[in-house]
């Protein structure tokens, strides 16, 4: 561990795979970057990996002041112990207050490991965060602006705020998709520090025999409409009806977890806890009943239509547009208004 | 060859199912009326063990950290083919966050156990933290492998297997000894067999045999309280029926590393989701509300 170290900086770790920064810590830099101004300290990403000096400009239009570079050819392949490792040496040499990761499979497998080799603390799966105070107790020390962790916990039935006072950095992986990314502007300067990397075959415990990686069926995030089918739907087959009414929107098909264990639609198009977080202009839920675990992938969307022929699905309670009648009805009837309409 | 496999288990509150009783009038949840659950991904961690006893030989461990109730799982693990279970329960484990959780598991693991392979599940309900399994690697200076989703190959001393990596998969070899987490795509759990049942259901910790005679002998003193307590240990002892009981200082875990005072996140707040009623409004399932729905979200541009 760190001692507090309130001049520290705010570390966003900058994934990339295959020289492709991922996603989830472009979509942290807005969200970091307000955090290192409120605390008015630098906003510095670690980039890891093999001829990635590239990528170090593009972190800096996204808003990091600086960029902590560590290249080399053993960091070419993602592996826990290596990056684990490298990133603890850095942590050590600049003593960070706040160290981010993105919730990928990645940040998930590294930021444990690193949290235990500094014997830190660590969040996972944030969905905020903020500056704040804490006082432990009416007469405690009063702890002024830590990171607040806020997270869902208990599957989504409660919002925790978590903190650390004493033992640093403050760690957390923050949730794919809950972060609106900043717009890059191309005109911010900043700086890459070059650091130098000792590494031996060692720190590369695991072989990796083959890699198979799919392009996502669908980019679920970018939608600006997103029709939604549930196990209410019935089968694969009528399924269809949820295609036919995305097709005629333009919008994206998407599906909660019970009705792609029920083999209606791919797992590509899940929203929910553990699937993928949205906030579309408008969500149409049909035949969702509304468990926690997907309105915490979905109540974040400006307008909701809700379809449902049981008036007590908890889906109502955060719908705009509650319709409670049968789907195979109520469906082909919007299908042929938007038809008439657009 | 036979591999010895530790698996870690957790008891956990079933979030998956809050039905209208666990609900407060106030729409948050009654945490304490959801009944406690064996860990589902635990399970396929379990079963991944099972199946390396199966074809290698070997023998299976569980441990778990908990409340004395936890010995509600291990017995279920005994009854699904574990060979020892041992419970670490002490009321200084109280408030660990992962990290001091971590250490405490790996104190035990150490002290205890003679392991090729540790599996955990990939995480627990309660948390979703998915912590717990990298940080003990960690502790135990081990290799880990997280998000497996098939055991491709073991043998002489490597292991091989397939893990999730989001969008796809990746297939990894390492030498042993070696931490996996297991997802729930990576088997099917088997049921507790009957015969296992049989021989295990009166398998106790030693704290629900000195629970059960205090509650069956309210007016006896304390020494033949004491004698009746070690008269069931060895009568237990002698069928294989007492599950392994273990504190803090068996294990030999520093108490600064424990608990609260090793446990680096607090909790600043906790705010219960109520589910709240927006601006809303009713539309009945006939055409000419729904193509007057259809016309008030074109006008305000929300379809194009």
């Amino acid at each position: 561990m760190i001692d507090v170290n309130k001049k520290g900086e705010v570390w966003v770790f900058a994934e990339q795979h295959n020289g492709q920064i991922e996603d989830t810590p472009i979509e942290l830099m807005s969200k970091a970057r307000h955090l290192a101004d409120a605390l008015g300290v630098k906003l510095a990403c670690t980039l890891l990996g093999d001829n990635v000096s590239g990528l170090a400009t593009k972190l800096i239009h996204y808003g990091a002041d600086k960029v902590y570079l560590a290249e080399h050819p053993l960091l070419g392949n993602y592996q826990t112990n290596s990056y684990a490792k490298v990133i603890f040496g850095l942590i050590h040499k600049y003593e960070p207050q706040i160290v981010l990761y993105g919730a990928t499979i990645a940040g998930r497998d590294l930021a444990p490991r690193i949290a235990s080799a500094v014997k830190a603390g660590l969040t996972a799966d944030c969905t905020d965060l903020q500056i704040g105070n804490h006082q432990p107790g009416k007469n405690g020390q009063m702890h002024e602006n830590l990171l607040f962790q806020i997270r869902p916990a208990f599957g989504g039935n409660i919002i925790a705020t978590i903190i650390n006072y004493e033992r640093w950095p403050q760690m957390a992986t923050v949730r794919e998709g809950v972060m609106p990314p900043p717009e890059p502007d191309v005109n911010r300067k900043g700086e890459t520090i070059t650091e130098s990397v000792q590494l031996s075959q060692q720190d590369l415990p695991l072989e990796i025999l083959q890699e198979h990686k799919r392009p996502k069926k669908i980019d679920l995030k970018a939608a600006r409409i997103i029709v939604a089918g549930g196990a209410g739907v019935g089968s694969k087959d009528n399924f269809k009806l949820i295609w036919d009414l995305a097709n005629c929107l333009g919008a994206a098909p998407a599906a909660t977890r019970a009705a792609v264990d029920l083999g209606f639609i791919d797992h590509d198009h899940q929203v929910g806890q553990t699937g993928t977080t949205v906030r579309p202009s408008l969500y149409i839920a049909v035949g969702i009943s509304g468990a926690i675990q997907h309105q915490a992938g979905m109540s974040q969307s400006q307008k909701i239509i809700a379809i449902n022929n049981d008036s007590d699905a908890p889906i109502f309670n955060v719908a705009h547009y509650r319709i409670v009648g049968d789907l195979n009805v109520v469906v082909p009837k919007m299908i042929k208004a938007i038809k008439e309409k657009v | 060859m036979a591999y010895n496999c530790a698996v870690l288990i957790k008891q956990v509150p079933d979030t998956k199912r809050v039905t209208g009783q666990a609900m407060n009038d106030d729409g948050t949840v009654n945490r304490s009326a959801l009944p406690a659950i064996f860990n589902p991904e635990d399970l396929n961690a379990l079963e991944l063990a099972l199946q390396i006893k199966d074809k290698f030989g070997g023998k299976v461990t569980v441990l778990t950290m908990g409340l004395p109730a936890a010995a509600e799982i291990l017995r279920d693990s005994l009854f699904r083919g574990a060979d020892e279970t041992i419970l670490i329960t002490d009321r200084r484990c109280a408030a660990s966050d992962t990290l001091a959780t971590s250490y405490i598991l790996s104190c035990a693991v150490k002290k205890i156990i003679d392991y090729d392979i540790v599996l955990c599940g990939r995480q627990a309900i309660d948390g979703d933290t998915a912590q717990v399994g990298p940080q003990l690697a960690e502790k135990l200076g081990i290799t880990q492998i997280t998000y497996i989703e098939e055991l491709i190959d073991l043998s002489d001393k490597s292991i091989t297997v397939r893990r999730n990596i989001g969008n796809g998969f990746q297939q990894v070899k390492s030498a042993l000894p070696v931490l996996l987490t297991v997802t729930g795509e990576a088997n099917e759990p088997r049921v507790a067999a009957a015969k296992k049942m049989m021989k295990y259901k009166n398998a106790r910790t030693p704290i629900e045999v000195e629970q059960k005679i205090k509650a069956e002998n309210p007016n006896a003193d304390e020494a033949d309280i004491k004698e009746l307590i070690e008269h069931k240990y060895s009568e237990l002892e002698e069928k294989g029926l007492l599950i392994k009981q273990c504190d803090l200082d068996f294990i030999g875990a520093d108490l600064n590393w424990c608990g609260r005072s090793g446990s680096p996140t607090k909790v600043h707040r906790i705010q219960s989701v109520v589910l709240a009623a927006k601006e809303s409004k009713d539309v009945e399932p006939n055409e000419k509300a729904i193509s007057d729905m259809i016309h008030e979200l074109i006008e305000d541009k929300t379809i194009a």
